[in-house]
């Protein structure tokens, strides 16, 4: 705010406004504190696709505004990741089932990459938005969702990047890619069900922005994205198919390569249903603090 | 008469002081829990709705008052009155304690201009954004673009990004989307106090325009003028409690007498509520006559020192300081404006303390009261030190400002100027 009125010799221009007179509506909003469980108004939400719709622009355009490089990044970085990976995976003799390398890798990269980010921007999407949050009302659970869908463009260029070079090795196309749809919006899902969790909490628990970076940090080596998941010592198998991400990587894998990378069923159905579990409790946990939001940010 | 357009009841709400202090982390309410089940196995539960709790306070207790169709109601009160959280409240961003709020019809809140906008963006990218923001569908903005741009006058720069915007464009262009709202009842803080003098006409002639049109309007102010101008209703809240619903005239009219029967803002080392760095604060602030000698009271015409003691707590002389003194009248509109940079004389400010002087002649005020606002920066504005509002309350009451013995004054004006008149 400036202190200093200059003075300005510009002669405000005619306003203009609007012409009909203000038709009162007899919609009567109702504010009042909410007790016990708040429902999840889908009706309002859907009131405010818009805005949503916007955000997302808005977090696409930042992207790729604010680095010099720009696209080159979302290539960038997974190729990158692509030759360590490769490197590391070509000494340590993990099996390939006769796929190369680097497709193996990049197809997991795929959508770890887009997770983590996702995951990364929607755990922090309140705190950047705190201005908003504090000045304008909308159905907050906009925010962290809007924020997922942010890196799908990045996701987008990778897929390209990945197509490229399928290409390059030769790589056939296979028939299980009709369901690379579904472990993508799995991913999605994944994204936002623990992104709800964090972004909600991250409010009142500052700790939370360095909780998230540390566990994608973790993740990278948790989940099979250097590795083939059946490198997994048989009586881990249970366990380590319990994370979502195990799941959503060996389905692309399957997508791009076949059958010798088919991801375990059983759990896979067992990580999904913990993924909307998650997501399902994370969605209402938000919208029971969400009214304090405001107060705290 | 037909139902009111807003009806507040029985609104309170409740901040709790030791979540808005300090935000918690997890491993604090670890602990906390720890010894909260510590103390519990020790039998030391503690005693549960006392009533009185320490780390509560009530922003707003027991507001209600009703807003019919076409109504401008002015909401006026002192810092802290629980102005901002009543409209927090009406915009929905925060949720009232106890109480309701009924709302009929399309309501837009403007607590400021430019929410939303990005740096990065440019001027065309973010009247779609703040425009969504604020509540208008895109098709709403699309047909109104024009005039938005137009008004803002910033065609010429539609693909700049905003960062690269003066401040008045970038001011101007906010105000543009907010103006073009077209919503059936309108809520308004204190947009006003941004921006320039012609910036803050401009945003009061829109405020008039929309009241015209028979829109409600709930609007929020310091400026006393603006009040009485725009509104035909006001209440006053203090502490939290409205207590007073009346003809914007008369509320305006109580609210001055009261804030001048209490000291400005208690005493000037004590005052917490400063914005700056605080590398170095006013202390307080004397009057004194041409002997050096404290007065209570200014007299028109006379010639007085402003004698302010200032903390410089650095370990270092602070060189190049701007010094600015803004003299408000009752109305709180800027009276006069005292400061170094104008004369090229900006101070030093030893280490530890000091006292610099201001020494004016022929003081043009004339009767009243009068607030001054302290300022302290580094080279112009380019670093704030300190910057208190209502730092000290300067009375002048009578004085001979004409050098003629008539001690009797105007009182529908507030500067005085000494002008020779002469006919041929």
């Amino acid at each position: 705010m400036s202190l200093n009125p200059v003075p300005e010799s510009r002669v405000a221009p005619p306003l203009s406004p609007s012409t009909r007179p203000p038709e009162t509506s007899q919609r009567v909003r109702l504010i009042r504190p909410r007790r016990g469980m708040v429902s999840l108004d889908l009706a309002e939400l859907w009131r405010y696709r818009e805005l949503f719709g916007f955000l997302v622009w808005r977090d696409v355009l930042i992207r790729y505004k604010q680095t010099y490089l720009g696209i080159a990044w979302a290539v960038l970085q997974p190729l990158m990741f692509m030759f360590v990976f490769t490197f590391v995976g070509k000494v340590a003799k993990f099996p390939t089932h006769g796929a190369p390398y680097a497709i193996i890798t990049l197809a997991a990269l795929l959508p770890w990459q887009f997770f983590s980010t996702a995951l990364a921007d929607s755990s922090t999407s309140l705190l950047t938005s705190s201005n908003l949050i504090s000045k304008v009302y909308f159905p907050r659970l906009i925010v962290p969702a809007a924020a997922v869908l942010g890196g799908f463009v990045d996701f987008c260029v990778n897929a390209l990047l990945f197509v490229v070079m399928e290409l390059i090795f030769r790589v056939p196309l296979r028939p299980e890619l009709i369901f690379f749809p579904f472990f993508f919006l799995y991913a999605v899902l994944a994204a936002f069900g623990a992104g709800v969790w964090f972004s909600a909490l991250s409010v009142k628990y500052r700790d939370v922005k360095y909780v998230v970076p540390f566990l994608t940090r973790i993740g990278l080596y948790a989940c099979p994205v250097a590795y083939v998941s059946t490198v997994v010592p048989g009586h881990w198998q249970f366990l380590y198919n319990l994370n979502p991400l195990v799941g959503i990587i060996d389905g692309f894998r399957w997508c791009a390569l076949g059958p010798d990378f088919a991801p375990d069923f059983t759990g896979l159905v067992l990580s999904f249903a913990l993924t909307v579990i998650v997501t399902l409790t994370g969605v209402a946990f938000f919208r029971n603090t969400e009214r304090l939001f405001a107060d705290l940010i | 008469m037909s139902a009111p357009v807003i009806s507040v009841q029985g609104l309170s709400k409740r901040y709790i002081l030791g979540a808005m202090a300090g935000h918690d982390t997890l491993r604090d309410q670890l602990a906390h829990g720890a010894q909260a089940l510590f103390e519990a196995f020790q039998g030391k539960l503690k005693r549960k709705g006392d009533g009185a709790d320490p780390n509560g306070f009530w922003a707003l207790r027991d507001v209600s008052f009703e807003l019919g169709q076409g109504e401008v109601l002015g909401v006026v009160g002192r810092n802290g009155a629980g102005k901002s959280t009543l409209l927090k409240l009406l915009s929905q961003i925060t949720e009232p304690t106890e109480g309701e709020i009924r709302v009929r019809g399309r309501m837009a809140s403007l607590l400021e201009v430019g929410t939303g906008f990005h740096p990065e963006l440019t001027g065309r990218e973010n009247v779609f954004l703040n425009g969504a923001i604020l509540g208008m569908s895109r098709r709403e903005i699309l047909s109104k673009f024009d005039e938005i741009v137009a008004f803002a006058e910033v065609e010429r720069f539609l693909d700049t990004p905003v960062k690269r915007y003066s401040n008045g464009m970038y001011v101007r262009l906010a105000f543009a989307v907010a103006a073009h709202l077209d919503p059936e009842i309108l809520v308004v803080d204190e947009v006003l106090a941004v921006g320039d003098v012609q910036f803050q006409k401009k945003c009061l002639g829109k405020m008039e325009d929309v009241s015209k049109q028979g829109r409600t309007v709930l609007f929020v102010s310091h400026n006393m003028s603006a009040v009485e101008m725009l509104c035909n209703r006001a209440i006053l809240l203090d502490h939290g409690s409205l207590c007073m619903d009346d003809t914007a005239r008369n509320v305006v009219k109580r609210y001055v007498e009261e804030s001048h029967a209490r000291p400005a803002g208690g005493q000037l080392d004590q005052r917490v509520d400063r914005r700056g760095t605080g590398a170095a604060r006013a202390i307080s602030f004397r009057v004194l006559n041409e002997a050096r000698e404290e007065e209570p009271s200014m007299q028109s015409g006379g010639n007085y020192v402003f004698a302010v003691e200032y903390e410089n707590l650095t370990d270092a002389p602070i060189e190049d300081v701007s010094v600015r003194i803004d003299i408000f009248d009752d109305h709180t509109a800027l009276t006069l404006l005292l400061k170094t940079d104008f004369t090229n004389q900006n101070l030093t400010f030893q280490k530890g303390r000091g006292t610099f002087h201001c020494a004016v002649k022929n003081l043009p005020l004339t009767n009243g009261l009068y607030t001054a606002r302290i300022f302290f920066s580094i080279r112009s504005d380019s670093e704030f030190l300190d910057w208190v509002e209502d730092a000290v309350t300067l009375t002048v009451s009578g004085g001979d400002f004409f050098g003629t013995q008539h001690l009797g004054q105007p009182k529908d004006c507030k500067v005085l100027l000494k002008a020779d008149w002469s006919s041929n």
